[in-house]
């Protein structure tokens, strides 16, 4: 039992000290505590959360570390979690304020970051692969291209807002099986219709 | 008003309009705390987003931790932390148990099915932004074999992203460091 506080903990300090660039950045790290590391969930069950999350306001790894947290042991967990990502940063901050002018000056810290930055698109774009493999895997891989290529363009080129985006993909999931249903039913009543003509 | 209030007041407002994660909320939570409430001024501001940057986190919560101290102590602290992170967290886990509830659901598994493409390209936006910076700063040949090292070490040798990180750490710090 103090086992799984002990590893929330553990892995939301990692995700906490070694995420840099922000929160986006921060959501590899976490997705590989709680997906590859500890198996806390599956990797579809993760793809959601961080969807419902995005469509949400606020900060996105405290929602995240708070919502693993609150899963695996309720209220207390989501206190735990959201604790350990935060608290040894927003400590530092305090504590560094005198140092300021050092850290904002120091050329070795900032080649620290930069060198940083190409592991975090590695791993932003390992989670690309593997979110994309996965839509192959359950719409079929034309849909799956036509869905990502739909995305793209309203993102990036009609800069549609991430949020509206979500909702309208969480809107048609909610009737992609009828959807579908529906459109089986109509090819096979054709094909029969056909097969009818025929006798 | 008490000091804690406002902050409660104001980092709540910048957070619950900050649509896309902590950075997106930077110029609302600079709205609230230079023009709005006084809490620094302009150039403390960015001094702060400075030493921010360089260190590790969410950035949110830096900011609420360095304001929330400056302005109300340790109670300050507290007040700002939680208006920053416990509304969206809260929505989070009402939202995700209601879906729980349905998972079964035709419909919940269609929505589950229907994000996935979504998050991959809000993913592929995220790696093409930090390697377009990175290329920027570091350029090609540096970028191009951090890259290359920390991948085959992820993916290949399964070795932690933290021990990754870490090793970037020092390299960066002796090579990049200049």
């Amino acid at each position: 039992m103090l086992k799984t506080y002990a590893e929330l903990s553990l892995a939301m300090f990692r995700t906490g000290i070694l995420g840099y660039g922000g929160g986006p950045s921060t959501v590899p790290l976490i997705r590989h505590e709680a997906v590859s590391r500890y198996r806390w969930m599956a990797d579809e069950e993760f793809g959601e959360v961080l969807a419902i999350a995005n469509t949400l306001p606020g900060p996105i790894a405290t929602k995240l570390a708070a919502y693993l947290g609150y899963r695996l042991k309720g209220t207390l967990g989501a206190l735990v979690g959201l604790l350990a990502h935060i608290l040894p940063t927003a400590v530092a901050m305090i504590a560094l304020v005198s140092f300021i002018d050092v850290f904002s000056s120091s050329r070795i810290i900032h080649g620290m970051i930069e060198a940083v930055v190409p592991v975090v698109a590695v791993m932003l774009g390992q989670m690309c692969y593997e979110f994309g493999e996965k839509a192959v895997k359950g719409l079929g891989k034309y849909m799956a291209l036509a869905c990502g290529v739909i995305a793209f363009v309203l993102l990036e080129w009609v800069q549609l807002h991430p949020a509206i985006l979500i909702a309208i993909a969480l809107a048609y999931g909610s009737v992609h099986f009828k959807v579908m249903g529906k459109l089986k039913e109509t090819r096979k009543r054709k094909e029969e219709r056909r097969h009818g003509d025929m006798d | 008003m008490e000091t804690w209030i406002e902050l409660l007041i104001g980092f709540f407002l910048a957070n619950v309009f900050g649509y896309g994660g902590g950075p997106s909320s930077i110029p609302l939570m600079y709205r609230e705390i230079v023009p709005h409430y006084h809490w620094l001024s302009g150039a403390e501001f960015s001094n702060m987003l400075a030493l921010g940057n360089s260190l590790p986190g969410p950035i949110a919560t830096k900011i609420a931790a360095y304001v929330g101290y400056d302005a109300a102590g340790w109670m300050g602290v507290l007040a700002a932390e939680a208006a920053t992170v416990v509304p969206s967290a809260v929505a989070l886990i009402v939202l995700m148990r209601i879906l729980q509830k349905y998972k079964q659901s035709q419909a919940v598994k269609g929505m589950t099915l229907l994000v996935q493409p979504v998050i991959a390209v809000m993913m592929l936006q995220l790696t093409i932004q930090s390697s377009k910076e990175s290329i920027l700063s570091i350029g090609w040949i540096q970028f191009g074999a951090i890259a290359l090292i920390s991948y085959w070490l992820m993916q290949r040798r399964k070795v932690h992203p933290a021990l990754v990180i870490v090793g970037a750490f020092v390299y960066g710090g002796i090579f990049l460091g200049r």
